[in-house]
């Protein structure tokens, strides 16, 4: 069986499927009942039913306003159990160049989603595992906040409205994306 | 109102988010350090599938259930400082965990468990920004 469905996809997925099922969110979510495809809110949800603390930003009604968002959420999260049962990404192709930097930078074992070097249960209290683990992720909650969307809100549902805030955001996205890529990544891996 | 058509379509995109490999770190250094155009294919394709999408849907003149017309509610632009801002913390986040939200969460349940605990420091992260927001330039 798993053998058999690993054969039913070439991997990685090509862009030009992926990009336009992705794509396809937008108005399927928009049919279902008019809400806006992104991710990131559930961040804020969660907050408002866990720890909203008297605080303005968490006193929304995140029940009815977020209840459709944390079913999206969770079905991200069961999709991607499924799939990485199902049909596991295979051993991935890296480009020559990024290959050439990574090594560079100290790693060497390019296999998997991630490199084990880093995103694993031990490295979590190492300099690389916990700005890699704990401060991204808290920059990642932070940033989408602030900014008001992430990547489905401002670059994929943003940019299609013809956003301006949305082209901003992701100018933003990139600066912040090359900063840590050739700033903070080589201080930190190595 | 039944959740379970989102609970479907978020299935949807966490399969197509694994299985096109949106969810590797590595794809995402491609995408940062230009170095190929797998990411950029898949957002540029995204972007031009919803544009086209949301043309239809007013053209049209779709209506929802309660009798509004569909689309997004536009963001308010006032200096721009919240998204260049916001933005840029978010991007370096990005690169630093390789993950954007989806892909988060997606990355949890696809054999890199201690993703929980960047979603959790993610949470912390919103809840801090939900406490300093009245101190920020929006």
């Amino acid at each position: 069986m798993e053998g058999t469905m690993s054969h039913l996809f070439t991997h990685p997925l090509p862009w030009y499927i992926a990009g336009p099922l992705i794509g396809l969110v937008v108005p399927a979510l928009l049919l279902l009942g008019n809400k806006p495809f992104g991710v990131a809110s559930n961040f804020r949800h969660l907050c408002a039913a866990l720890a909203p603390c008297g605080i303005e930003f968490f006193s929304h009604d995140w029940k009815r306003l977020g209840g459709w968002n944390l079913a999206f959420l969770l079905g991200i999260f069961a999709g991607a159990v499924v799939a990485s049962e199902v049909a596991p990404p295979l051993a991935l192709t890296l480009s020559p160049h990024t290959t050439a930097a990574l090594h560079q930078l100290g790693l060497h074992d390019l296999t998997g989603l991630t490199p084990h070097e880093v995103f694993a249960w031990a490295s979590l209290f190492t300099l690389k595992g916990f700005v890699s683990i704990v401060i991204g992720g808290f920059l990642v909650g932070f940033g989408t906040a602030y900014a008001g969307g992430c990547t489905s809100g401002h670059a994929i549902s943003g940019l299609a409205d013809l956003q301006p805030a949305s082209l901003l955001a992701v100018c933003g996205f990139f600066a912040g994306g090359l900063a840590g890529t050739y700033l903070i990544l080589p201080i930190v891996l190595r | 109102m039944t959740l379970l058509p989102y609970f479907l379509i978020g299935s949807a995109f966490g399969v197509i988010l694994v299985e096109a490999e949106v969810v590797s770190w590595f794809r995402i250094q491609e995408m940062f350090r230009f170095d190929a155009f797998h990411m950029y294919g898949i957002i540029g394709t995204a972007v031009l599938t919803a544009a086209i999408s949301l043309l239809t849907i007013k053209r049209l003149g779709v209506r929802g259930p309660d009798g509004e017309p569909l689309g997004f509610t536009p963001k308010v632009l006032g200096t721009g400082a919240r998204y260049l801002a916001g933005g840029t913390v978010f991007g370096l986040g990005w690169a630093l965990t390789g993950a954007c939200p989806g892909p988060l969460v997606a990355l949890v349940g696809a054999g890199t468990p201690v993703m929980l605990v960047a979603f959790l420091s993610a949470l912390g992260g919103t809840w801090t920004y939900g406490r300093l927001r009245p101190k920020l330039p929006h």
